[in-house]
């Protein structure tokens, strides 16, 4: 995936991705009613929606479900890659439709996703068919507690 | 945590309506439920059903962390006293530059650590501070920590259920 450059946004751009971190509002015209605090028009942040959302700004605009609360799991998981196969390991692990996010990190496990399953009978086979895929181990990470998750972060 | 209470057939098709994203025209809700055969009202009431009960965390956007700055992003990972852990992780979380924080299993003899704190910073010096103040917190509590950058995004999709239809 590449990167946009942060240059790329002018004001206006980090102030929709700001406000639309908060409680996007459920009425019949809600792009109108977040337009208004903004001080511009519906058609001007519908296409600026867009435009970031094409150019991976944005990676997602909706609503983020909890999975865990409509009986589903997400477990962080990790493989230790070696160098000469990482894209034909990224290509198949991403290719499972279970993986939701996926990070190259620099340690001996080397890479990291998550898996979001809508039962959790569904993480044994999403980890089993990767270790068949790549005949990797896959390190599986649980969540045992949480602490805290806020995922915002100011533009 | 209560029981999950397992989503009836209209929240499933509102969820794989949706999972992609909210549609991007002036009237959402309206064009969502034409699509699902139900009328706005429903469509309305149950997201906001959902949102009250935690079922749906907020409805917004996702931003891609690097392209609004925060080029550096460290998963830190400490070894910590399982007796402290919830103390600990709870003074952990509360970092304002803390965005996700859990008590994980260790993974011996390979992974010694169980506690995650994800740290982004607009650069690694940042991130490496931030690094330090954890460790300063955590005291003798913690007996060793490393902290992964990462690299590159290789995908970041979110949640995808009904992958069959």
């Amino acid at each position: 995936m590449s990167r946009p450059a942060p240059s790329s946004l002018d004001e206006l751009d980090r102030r929709i991705i700001n406000a639309l971190q908060g409680g996007f509002p459920i009425v019949d015209e809600p792009y109108r009613q977040v337009a208004a605090s903004l001080g511009t028009t519906e058609a001007e942040l519908l296409a600026r929606i867009q435009r970031m959302l094409e150019a991976r700004v944005l990676t997602r605009f909706g609503p983020m479900f909890q999975i865990e609360r409509l009986g589903g799991r997400f477990v962080l998981a990790a493989l230790a890659v070696p160098e000469e196969r990482f894209a034909e390991v990224t290509e198949r692990v991403n290719a499972l439709p279970e993986v939701a996010h996926n990070y190259r990190r620099e340690h001996a496990l080397n890479m990291w996703f998550v898996l979001a399953t809508e039962t959790p009978d569904g993480i044994a086979a999403a980890t089993r068919r990767i270790e068949a895929d790549t005949g990797l181990k896959v390190f599986a990470f649980p969540k045992l507690q949480e602490f805290f998750v806020d995922m915002r972060l100011k533009a | 945590m209560n029981e999950p209470a397992l989503p009836d057939d209209f929240e499933r098709r509102l969820i794989i309506a949706t999972q992609a994203g909210l549609p991007l025209v002036p009237r959402p809700y309206d064009l969502l439920a034409e699509q699902l055969g139900v009328s706005a009202g429903l469509v309305k009431a149950r997201l906001a059903a959902m949102l009250e009960s935690g079922r749906i965390r907020r409805i917004g956007a996702v931003p891609n962390h690097y392209a609004i700055g925060y080029t550096a992003n460290g998963m830190s990972v400490w070894d910590v006293d399982d007796a402290h852990i919830a103390r600990l992780g709870e003074t952990i979380g509360k970092l304002d530059f803390v965005t996700h924080c859990y008590e994980r299993p260790r993974a011996l003899p390979d992974w010694p650590y169980n506690l995650f704190a994800m740290v982004h910073g607009h650069d690694r010096a940042t991130v490496l501070a931030h690094i330090d103040e954890i460790a300063a917190l955590l005291g003798p509590d913690c007996r060793r920590h490393d902290v992964l950058f990462s690299t590159a995004i290789l995908k970041k999709t979110g949640l995808r259920i009904g992958n069959d239809g």
